[in-house]
């Protein structure tokens, strides 16, 4: 049962980076490609009416997350208790930043609020990128398997680090590549003229950092978790992940040659979800290692919930989860196409 | 100021209580802007339907507020509550998701549609798509309070070897009796402060001669809205939730209503002031014997008081706990007294040239959020000095790690960006008021701006 919930956390948490990675990606990169206050304008009708939809996922794996591994929640939302703080700071602020804008012309309140949106999304990649790496890398727990981490030390990785640390800061660098890669397919599938063609450029140039950024991140990760080789080693299905990386990687290079936008931004989705699969499978049964001593890790025997609730949540939740998957995809469906600026909106 | 547990504390009362602005708002008028929907296709009467559109921005400003200012309080359950959260996560958590799954996905997708897809959806798709909001926000309301309702009346768990709390009724969890008359407290309460507030700015309007059309129009809907769901505050959904706390959680009910000593023939208190040091009521205004017949239905009835508990059973902050509720009915009571008169000149046709009355109706717009706050307060303070009744004690329950400076700080942090997005929420707001209701046609909107303003 733990095992089940392990993977449909995961992907959950999946969920999460690739829906809301596309407009935390887009927001990272509106300072670039729009240059007029029409397309900026664009962009925020492109994101609109989804955005916050996507934002819920966050809110479901939390709350996914919280009824099957109590423990998990506990000990990890108190640890990162700091930068947990500044992601709601930037989650409320990019809220404001996306939603605001359109509620004045004057072009002192429209920049103000481009320069809230963009920044704190371009943060926010930051921070879900050593997130991440945090998890990948393990935090200090004691004994009662409670941590609280500064916000860095002296960046090494070693048995009390910081949430940044060389490795972390990698991983938010590759996360932070990835989805201005993602973003900028995203928006080139929603878009036209000059606005497509420099998110075309973007993704262009932001491929070869996620390609080299991709390998990086990998040799830097045998070398801080070496560990994350076994479940590889124990069994070939584990081969499934660094394939559809692999192909994620190459349709993100191919498609936008043969001008095919959505088979694109398709192929980025497909590379997240196998960068992340790839992780939770080499981590299993491991939720959040400890870099103090291996026996106190947070893994799926010693947090999941009774087996009763979570029986009675797997009822409910792929209830939920089909229901949700059916609104979204009309809602996706209802605003499918290229926007343009007539008719109602931002 | 050193206690991390009284910063805990803090930092969850003021998100928490600022966040309950926004969805207090848009869980009633969700409800009323159903309404307006379904009157414009009833009576093919479009100024129905320019109502309901001025009312989606005004509950837009206020979703936006309330998810972003919503977001926090999810994560403090982990970030500032991890031992309570460890404890009673493998219950609790399960309503918690369940908000998520069911409600947050439906109301998020629903509102997006509701919001800027009417040209591209039918008449009746819109309508679906107000309806789906309006389930997707009051089924988020269910779960918050199915949770709550655990922590003030834990059902349908089991304790651990290792101390914590484990699910074993999942129906019961769902079907906790303290859940419904809770819920439908809590919802009634919502449709006061949409109703007040759409009634105060048709007051507003009218007075103000500028879009008074459609001020008249929403005083008529809101105020309709108003005395029924003030009426059903007191009875019965107030009335059901204070027995339970008589008979659930008794040394609340005897703080919440200054019982300092058991009596039989209780008297219900109008007015007065706890005094702690002395354990007795500073000059009290009573109504006698009233107490004993609301809880017991008889007059003799005797009634638990204070005395009558161990000191470590007492809600911690009797004063602030009897002050809440004391507003909160006094503030309901002044509701339904407001709401029946101004019905009463509506029907006699006088009440739009009764300027007095329509002064009154503007004023009330902030009394509904504080009776609101009061009455959580009331549930909350009540509920000490346990975080889960008679299972674990707040003092047990808040983050080990996190130390209190470090509290303090996200404090601070809050309330600084708390009182920036205040001011930008009253600023959004007064430009929606402004700008007011308008006949919105894709051909020619800003001639038909023009236009709109009483003469039709």
């Amino acid at each position: 049962m733990g095992t089940l919930w392990f993977i449909l956390a995961g992907f959950m948490i999946t969920g999460y980076v690739v829906l809301d990675g596309f407009d935390l990606g887009a927001g990272a990169i509106s300072a670039i490609v729009a240059k007029t206050d029409g397309e900026r304008r664009l962009i925020h009708r492109a994101i609109g009416p989804v955005w916050d939809g996507n934002e819920v996922w966050l809110i479901a794996a939390g709350g996914t997350l919280y009824f099957a591994f109590p423990l998990l929640y506990a000990s990890s939302f108190s640890g990162f208790y700091l930068p947990l703080m500044i992601v709601l700071w930037l989650l409320i602020l990019r809220g404001i930043g996306i939603e605001l804008r359109s509620h004045s012309e004057s072009m002192l309140w429209r920049g103000f609020f481009d320069f809230v949106f963009s920044a704190s999304s371009f943060l926010l990649t930051i921070f879900f990128g050593a997130a991440l790496g945090n998890v990948i890398r393990g935090v200090p727990f004691n004994s009662d398997h409670y941590f609280f981490e500064p916000l860095w030390t002296n960046f090494r990785v070693n048995a009390s680090p910081g949430i940044l640390d060389w490795y972390t800061v990698l991983t938010a660098v590759m996360a932070l590549a990835t989805l201005t890669a993602h973003g900028a397919l995203y928006i080139a599938t929603k878009t036209e003229g000059d606005l497509w063609l420099r998110s075309q450029r973007v993704a262009e140039r932001s491929w070869w950092a996620v390609a080299g950024l991709t390998i990086l991140g990998l040799l830097a990760t045998l070398w801080v978790r070496p560990q994350v080789l076994d479940n590889y080693k124990a069994s070939v299905v584990g081969a499934v992940f660094p394939i559809i990386v692999i192909a994620g990687l190459f349709g993100m290079r191919f498609f936008p040659k043969k001008g095919n936008d959505k088979a694109s931004f398709l192929s980025s989705c497909a590379y997240i979800v196998g960068m992340l699969g790839g992780v939770a499978y080499a981590m299993y049964p491991v939720l959040l290692p400890a870099s103090t001593d291996p026996a106190l890790s947070i893994t799926v025997h010693n947090a999941a919930a009774s087996d009763y609730g979570l029986k009675v949540g797997l009822v409910w939740w792929t209830i939920g989860m089909i229901l949700a998957i059916s609104y979204f995809t009309y809602l996706f469906r209802s605003f499918k196409g290229r926007v343009s600026l007539d008719g109602e909106g931002y | 100021m050193d206690s991390a547990l009284t910063l805990d504390r803090l930092h969850f009362a003021f998100t928490i209580t600022f966040h309950y602005i926004f969805p207090q708002l848009t869980m009633g008028l969700a409800l009323l802007i159903l309404v307006l929907e379904t009157l414009a296709i009833r009576k093919n009467d479009e100024r129905y339907n320019d109502a309901a559109r001025f009312w989606a921005k005004i509950f837009a400003v206020n979703f936006l507020f309330g998810v972003i200012t919503g977001i926090p309080m999810e994560f403090q359950f982990g970030t500032n509550w991890a031992k309570f959260s460890r404890f009673a996560g493998g219950v609790i958590g399960q309503t918690l998701a369940m908000e998520g799954v069911f409600a947050f996905f439906l109301e998020s997708a629903f509102l997006g549609l509701f919001l800027f897809g009417e040209k591209r959806l039918s008449r009746l798709g819109h309508w679906l798509s107000s309806l789906m909001v309006f389930l997707g926000s009051w089924l988020s309301g269910y779960f918050i309070v199915a949770t709550d309702a655990w922590m003030q009346h834990p059902v349908g768990y089991a304790l651990a070897k290792d101390g914590s709390v484990y699910l074993t009724s999942f129906w019961d969890l769902l079907l906790n009796p303290w859940a419904f008359w809770q819920f439908i407290h809590t919802m009634g309460g919502a449709v006061v402060t949409g109703a007040f507030v759409m009634t105060a700015l048709g007051a507003f309007y009218v007075l103000n001669e500028k879009h008074s059309e459609y001020g008249r129009l929403f005083v008529r809907v809101g105020l309709i809205a108003a005395t029924i769901g003030s009426v059903l505050q007191i009875f019965p959904s107030g009335d059901a939730q204070g027995k339970m706390i008589a008979f659930k959680q008794p040394p609340t009910l005897a703080a919440m209503e200054g019982l300092f000593k058991t009596e039989s023939g209780a008297p219900l208190v109008i007015i007065g002031q706890p005094n702690t040091a002395e354990q007795k009521l500073d000059n009290p205004i009573t109504v006698p014997r009233m107490l004993s017949v609301l809880t017991y239905r008889r007059w003799e009835a005797e009634v638990k008081g204070l005395d009558a508990f161990p000191r470590d059973q007492w809600p911690d902050n009797i004063p602030l706990l009897y002050f809440s509720y004391h507003i909160m009915v006094g503030l309901g009571s002044i509701f339904i007294a407001v709401s029946v008169v101004a019905l009463f000149l509506l029907w006699r046709n006088r009440l739009f040239s009764s300027r007095w009355m329509l002064w009154i109706l503007m004023l009330c717009v902030p009394l509904p959020y504080i009776a609101n706050t009061a009455g959580w307060m009331t549930a909350e303070i009540g509920r000490q000095p346990w975080l889960v009744y008679g299972l674990m004690r707040t003092h047990e329950g808040f983050s080990p790690t996190v130390s209190s400076g470090n509290v303090m700080f996200t404090l601070l942090g809050f309330m600084g960006l708390y009182f920036v997005l205040g001011i930008l929420f009253l600023y959004l707001i007064w430009r929606e008021v402004e700008h007011g209701p308008v006949r919105e046609s894709a051909e020619a909107p800003l001639a038909e701006t023009l236009r709109v303003g009483g003469q039709e």
